[in-house]
């Protein structure tokens, strides 16, 4: 393990060692009703990771979050790509893409709902709209930021746009098109998560609302928990190989 | 008029436009949507009788509240942490996953334990916005030049005068890029939980509206927080840029 590699790995642990003593100290002093301590949030998550009922729920989530985001990341990819190209394009419509960016779209979720329908294509449409702008603009910047000197060599060897976008672009890209595709991935999660809090029968989203409806602290915190673990677990690995790539460039 | 205006306006009128179309001809049923004409109209019928003026000032008091929580908290703890190299470093890996922890997943712990008040939604939206505004506090301290500095200390500078006069100008645009990010995210946060469970405000008007079909309540308000955020953003993007070309960086 080089001295990079030790040190991220000690400063994660201290991390997480003081993130528990938090938790800890909060629930002695709150007391059960509010919280559940982390020993028992533990086991009560061990518990349902064993029931069919809970897999189901994750299975259906999993599935409608990589739906929407298969669907953020080629649809992210194409429009990035285009708008990188497209000059007057971009500088129309770039600003208007960031401001989507700062809208509350919680609060079109009900128009979703109406177009959609209860269901499987709502929650897509909804993570897919969370996730795809971060793609787009990181994608375009990744194209015009690509060294000149890149694309005039393409046109010196008379490469045709796909060829241009296939051999020299995308390789001279990616570092920074995978930092849109991290960002993509958590907020196209957060995406589908809030879909089924909100309106949905399905999902860790709404066994979420269930719990809060029927006051049952432990799985909450449960749920809360495996959420933030496996946010948190992909995203460090996303942004590991992130790091890698912008290193090698 | 510039073509990039004009490519902008064609955009927003041709969707307007299609929209309007879709909807008088019947294959966007009234159910669905109303023709935009009429929720301009329904917005503007809204705004005049004042009846959402309460709900409008609850969102708007808690937005402003969890923004000066986030911009006074999160520029101090900005500045500290960029002292202290030993709790920074731990921390770090902590602010770059922040935002792929969906920070709405703790809002039913948060109802559990503050109760359905306005505390848990401030919480929330400054939760939001606080690390946005640390991460860009650091990384402006971080790019002020060490000749800056030493030049504060040649002509002795106090720290006062230093941070005022040196430190401040230089970090500026970056502290202005965690406030744009800070407002974004203290409307977004705020009206996200009032959606999901609360008893007042625009995002409650919403999801309460949309629960009972009445469209006439909830497209004007949605055109209203879609006016508002884009307005807001827009302003601070233009002062940004400013700052930006002053410094010769754009």
């Amino acid at each position: 393990m080089s001295g990079d590699a030790m040190r991220s790995a000690r400063n994660g642990l201290i991390l997480i060692v003081g993130l528990l003593l938090l938790w800890q100290l909060l629930y002695f002093w709150t007391g059960d009703i509010a919280l559940a301590s982390p020993l028992a949030t533990l086991s009560y998550t061990v518990k349902l990771f064993a029931t069919d009922a809970f897999d189901v729920q994750i299975y259906e989530t999993l599935r409608a979050f990589s739906i929407a985001y298969a669907l953020a990341v080629v649809i992210g990819l194409l429009v990035g790509f285009w708008l990188g190209f497209d000059r007057l394009s971009c500088d129309a419509l770039e600003p208007m893409i960031v401001s989507a960016y700062a809208v509350p779209k919680l609060t079109l979720y009900p128009i979703l709902l109406l177009a959609f329908g209860l269901g499987l294509s709502a929650k897509v449409a909804f993570g897919v709209i969370h996730g795809v702008i971060p793609i787009i603009l990181f994608t375009l910047s990744a194209v015009h930021n690509t060294k000149p000197i890149l694309i005039k060599t393409g046109r010196v060897l008379k490469l045709s746009r796909w060829q241009m976008v296939r051999w020299i672009l995308f390789p001279a890209a990616i570092p920074e098109i995978f930092t849109g595709l991290r960002v993509g991935f958590a907020l196209t999660l957060i995406g589908s998560l809030l879909a089924e809090m909100f309106a949905s029968q399905r999902g860790l989203g709404y066994v979420l609302m269930n719990a809060i409806g029927l006051h049952n602290v432990e799985l909450i915190m449960s749920v809360t928990l495996v959420i933030v673990v496996f946010a948190a677990t992909v995203s460090v690995i996303l942004l590991a190989i992130d790091h890698r790539l912008h290193r090698r460039a | 008029m510039s073509k990039v205006a004009w490519y902008r306006i064609a955009v927003v009128g041709g969707i307007v436009a299609l929209l309007e179309v879709l909807c008088l001809a019947g294959f966007i049923d009234k159910i669905t949507m109303p023709a935009p004409h009429i929720i301009v109209r329904d917005l503007f019928r809204m705004v005049v009788s004042g009846r959402m003026n309460g709900a409008i000032a609850k969102t708007l008091s808690n937005t402003a509240l969890a923004l000066g929580l986030a911009l006074g908290v999160g520029i101090i703890a900005g500045a500290l942490l960029h002292r202290a190299r030993a709790l920074r470093d731990p921390l770090d890996p902590l602010f770059a996953t922040y935002y792929a922890v969906p920070v709405f997943a703790f809002y039913p712990f948060f109802i559990v334990v503050f109760g359905l008040g306005d505390l848990p939604q401030v919480l929330i939206a400054f939760m939001l916005g606080v690390v946005a505004v640390i991460v860009n506090t650091l990384n402006g301290l971080d790019r002020v030049p060490t000749v800056l500095l030493k030049t504060a200390r040649i002509l002795r500078m106090s720290p006062a005068d230093t941070a005022l006069r040196m430190t401040l100008p230089f970090a500026g645009p970056y502290l202005l890029t965690g406030i744009k990010l800070a407002v974004a995210y203290a409307f977004i946060g705020v009206i996200g939980s009032e959606f999901i469970m609360s008893r007042g405000g625009i995002g409650y008007e919403i999801s309460f509206a949309y629960a009972n079909f009445d469209n006439a309540t909830m497209y004007p308000l949605i055109l209203l927080i879609l006016i508002a955020s884009v307005a807001v953003n827009g302003a601070l993007t233009v002062w940004e840029q400013r700052l930006l070309a002053r410094r010769g960086m754009r």
